[in-house]
Parts: structure tokens; C-alpha cells; sequence
């Protein structure tokens, strides 16, 4: 039996939560954008008044409002879109334990031994999408299909407040004539070297020989003709927005470029307190330090290095990307944006290589910051800082709060 | 139409529901609720917000009132 997958695309989700919570501006064009004096200033979100203007995610916010004057810009608010998240979810969770988050507002729903329940994928489709309106005053679009591919596909067709189905019957039909750029992971590079080989549309990439395509793309191009001929069978994991995590990290962007190595090293310190603050919050121990570094022309590097043991004191963590930043970075160029990333995790009580010399000392390092993560928790971050960070003309910040949510990967 | 916050005395019960018994409007008037007649999970276009839905029944006339965020609201019509 073949399997029903459902995919639920919250439509606008954060410029839908906040046109809930103020009706003033609902029949106005919303964009909810980063703050422009961090030059975070960037649309996040955009209701459908402002999608008509043609405002897009990603748009800088003086590029949106010269293409839709009057157009309301609003501050994120990630709370409460992370708790309407989790109340969608609790939703899904009436119909299936097999939902699996990609990002905080789309979902896949494996409904196949629900049906029994339930009636077919657009039956529960439809009922999801009631509820969600009713109960929550947002809006969804589902898509309804035999695998995960083309129920995300089946999602984007129509919205808002929409289910499509797409079959075993008609998937042809529907779905064939469609740009391959509509598929998911056809970014725009692989867009370009696609049409390079004479394939625009996910028909003619389904008819495509698949040897061809791996000559062309090596074993992605062979994903990508099983995406396109319907023949996906990965499962609909268990998977919250929060995920088995694979590594933390946080980055930002400042608010001027960053021109010296002083600037990079309060940088650090800050982002590295965050992320070693995650760790321990996640009971979670690190050995891989990776820094990203994004230049004032956006070009940007990644480079990492290995700790001799796993942790979660940000010391460590900050010195290690410190080195590595001395070794990977030659001033040529300012930098914008700086991130801090901690991988290769693995729970925090398990057996590591302890070291005999310095192992008191780090036992003591690990109590320093578990207390410090006390007093910040009663008294708020800012409470406790490090010195370093005193001279730090506007570098400062609390990276966990102000934390942007990226999507995750589809391969696990 | 607005979100009104409004005072209400409610019952804790033994199975960890909660029971309003008395709303306290804006304008300081005190209503006994008689009757709740619904609870249900419901957004309100109107008043902007979300939560959990009473349909109460007060002097023999519905009115809704909503528990968001361990705050009591109604879409007041004043």
C-alpha cells in the first residue's frame, strides 16, 4: 500500500502571528523585518497585501518600502512564533506521531495508518486546516501525496489556506510541467547547471537517464531523478523543531564591520559564551570549533579545528577560535558577520580521555560557568561579564535570546 | 471591537481544569458566570489573540471569554 504523506506550510507564518495579535494592521501591507540599526534589516515575513507589491523575504527593508510605500514593518517576536509552532504540532500530533518539522513552520504528517481513522489525506488535510484557523487564526497550506517530495511540491501550489493533492494517477500531470527549480533542493545553482544540459522543467529531469545526470551531478544527480520520478521513499521521521542536535552554534552580524583583532576577539567571547551556555542548557559537550567569517563584500569562509577533549566551557571554546581565526584570516578585507559553531557533541556525562594534569583545574573552570549560567538565569544576562567585553563599543549582545532560527536539513 | 483584559475569579478544580466564576468587567461591574457551557481551544479575529475558549453564560446571555498566557480577556463590544 502506498504510503499518504501530508505537508503543512504555515502561509506567512510570522506576519500571519502578528496580524492575529494587531487587527489595526491587518489590511495593511505587514512586513516583519530584523532591526535596521544592527543591520539586521532584512524582510523575514510578509503578509499577502505586501506579497502583491511584490515584497519578498529577503528584501532590505528601504528596498521594501520603496517597492510598497506605506508598508508596516514589524519586529519578530520568536517566542511566541516558536509557541505557536508547538501548538500547530499539537494539532498534527491528533492525527499521527510521525511528524517530522523542517523549520518552524512546515511539517511532514505520515497519515497512512490514520486514513483508517480519519478518511483519506484530504480529508485529514482539510480537518487540519480547519483547526488550525479556528484554534489559532493562522492559515495553512497542505499538501497531500504518496511521498514527501511531492507533498512539499503539492503545498507550494496553492495558497494560502489550501489542500492540493497530487497522486499516483496525476502526478504526472501536475507536476511534470512544473519549472525544476519548484522541486526541493534545486537551488539556483543547481537551477543553472540544469539548464545548462537543456532540463527546465521536473519532466524532463524525471526523463532524463539517471547516468547522465551523475555524470553531471555525481550521486545528487541520481537524488534528483528519483525526487522528480515520485520514486522518494525516505521516511517521515519523529522529529520536533527542536532536533537531535548535531552541533550549536550562533553567529551575528554587527553593527559596524569589524576591523581589528581586538574587535574579533570580543566577538568571540560573546558568541562563544552563548554557545557554551546552549551546550550546557542541551547537557550537551563539544570537540569540533568551527567559525564562519563573512566579509563586507559577503564573501565568506568556514574553518575549523579540533579540541583535545570535549566541552562546554567557553574559554575553551573561544580560544580555540580565536587560533583558528589567527591562522585562517588576513585582514584584507573587514568583516560583517562572525559565527561561532561547536560540533562532533555528544551528552555531557559521557566518558571522555581525561587528562592528568589539568583536570581539577577544568572541573573548577565547568563549576565557574554553571554558576555563572545561575545568576544570569535570576538576574539576567548582563549581570555577569566578562571583561573583555566592557571596551566593546556596541559589540556586545546575548546571542541565546536574540537567536535567528535557521530551517534544518532534509537528510538526516 | 477590542481585546479587554478583565479580573476573574476562577476555581481551581481537583483534575487541574479552571472554572471562572465571576468576571469583573472594565467599567468595575462584577457578573456571576452561571453556566460555561464550552471550553475549547479558539483564536479571536476580533479581539486579536488565541487561547483557551469559555463560552460562559451570564444573566441568561452568551458571552466568550478567553485564557491566554494565564490572562483572561474578551472581544469587548464597547
Amino acid at each position: 500500500m502506498s504510503r499518504v504523506i501530508l505537508h503543512s506550510d504555515l502561509n506567512n507564518f510570522y506576519a500571519s502571528v502578528e496580524c492575529l495579535y494587531n487587527p489595526e494592521i491587518r489590511d495593511r501591507p505587514v512586513a516583519v523585518c530584523g532591526s535596521q540599526s544592527t543591520r539586521h534589516g532584512i524582510v523575514l515575513a510578509k503578509n499577502g497585501i505586501a506579497k502583491k507589491f511584490g515584497v519578498t523575504a529577503g528584501d532590505a527593508v528601504w528596498e521594501a518600502r520603496s517597492k510598497c510605500p506605506g508598508l508596516v514593518v514589524v519586529r519578530p517576536n520568536y517566542m511566541q512564533y516558536l509557541k505557536f509552532s508547538m501548538l500547530v504540532r499539537k494539532i498534527y500530533e491528533n492525527y499521527t506521531n510521525l511528524i517530522e518539522a523542517f523549520g518552524i513552520d512546515e511539517n511532514w504528517l505520515d497519515v497512512t495508518e490514520s486514513t483508517r481513522l480519519y478518511g483519506s489525506g484530504e480529508q485529514i488535510a482539510n480537518e487540519l486546516r480547519k483547526r488550525i484557523q479556528f484554534e489559532l487564526g493562522i492559515t495553512a497550506s497542505v499538501g497531500v501525496s504518496f511521498n514527501k517530495v511531492f507533498a512539499k511540491l503539492g503545498s507550494d501550489m496553492k495558497k494560502p489556506d489550501a489542500t492540493t493533492v497530487i497522486s499516483e494517477e496525476d502526478y504526472r500531470e501536475k507536476i511534470w510541467g512544473l519549472p525544476a527549480s519548484e522541486m526541493i533542493y534545486v537551488g539556483p545553482s543547481t537551477r543553472r547547471k540544469l539548464t545548462d544540459i537543456g532540463i527546465s522543467t521536473i519532466g524532463e529531469l524525471a526523463g532524463a537517464p539517471p547516468r547522465f545526470l551523475e555524470r553531471h551531478f555525481g550521486q545528487w544527480g541520481r537524488t534528483l531523478w528519483i525526487f522528480a520520478n515520485g520514486y522518494d521513499d525516505s521516511p517521515v521521521t519523529r522529529l520536533d523543531f527542536q532536533p537531535n542536535i548535531k552541533g550549536v552554534g550562533n553567529s551575528l552580524t554587527t553593527p559596524h564591520d569589524l576591523r581589528s583583532d581586538n574587535d574579533v576577539k570580543i566577538l568571540t567571547y560573546v558568541l562563544a559564551d552563548s554557545v557554551a551556555e546552549r551546550l550546557r542548557r542541551h547537557h550537551l559537550k563539544g570537540r569540533t570549533v568551527q567559525i564562519y567569517i563573512r566579509s563586507a563584500d559577503l564573501s565568506f569562509i568556514e574553518r575549523q579545528g579540533q579540541l583535545s577533549h570535549h566541552t562546554f566551557v567557553s574559554s575553551e571554546i573561544a580560544e580555540k577560535a580565536l587560533e583558528i581565526f589567527a591562522q585562517s584570516w588576513d585582514w584584507s578585507k573587514t568583516i560583517r558577520t562572525l559565527g561561532v559553531r561547536v560540533t562532533n557533541v555528544v551528552t555531557a556525562d559521557s566518558c571522555g580521555q581525561v587528562s592528568f594534569f589539568d583536570d581539577e583545574k577544568r572541573l573548577r573552570r565547568e563549576q565557574l560557568e554553571s554558576s555563572i549560567d545561575n545568576i544570569r538565569t535570576r538576574f539576567g544576562h548582563y549581570s555577569v561579564q566578562r571583561a573583555v567585553l566592557l571596551k566593546s563599543n556596541g559589540l556586545n549582545a546575548n546571542p541565546v535570546e536574540e537567536n535567528v532560527i535557521h530551517p534544518v536539513s532534509f537528510f538526516r | 471591537m477590542a481585546k479587554v483584559f478583565v479580573e476573574v475569579i476562577a476555581k481551581f478544580t481537583k483534575d487541574g481544569s479552571k472554572v471562572p466564576l465571576i468576571v469583573k468587567w472594565e467599567d468595575g461591574r462584577s457578573f456571576d458566570i452561571d453556566r460555561v457551557t464550552d471550553v475549547r481551544r479558539a483564536a479571536s479575529l476580533k479581539a486579536g489573540g488565541q487561547g483557551m475558549r469559555y463560552r460562559c453564560r451570564i444573566n441568561g446571555k452568551e458571552t466568550y471569554l478567553w485564557l491566554e498566557d494565564d490572562k483572561w480577556f474578551v472581544d469587548s463590544k464597547a
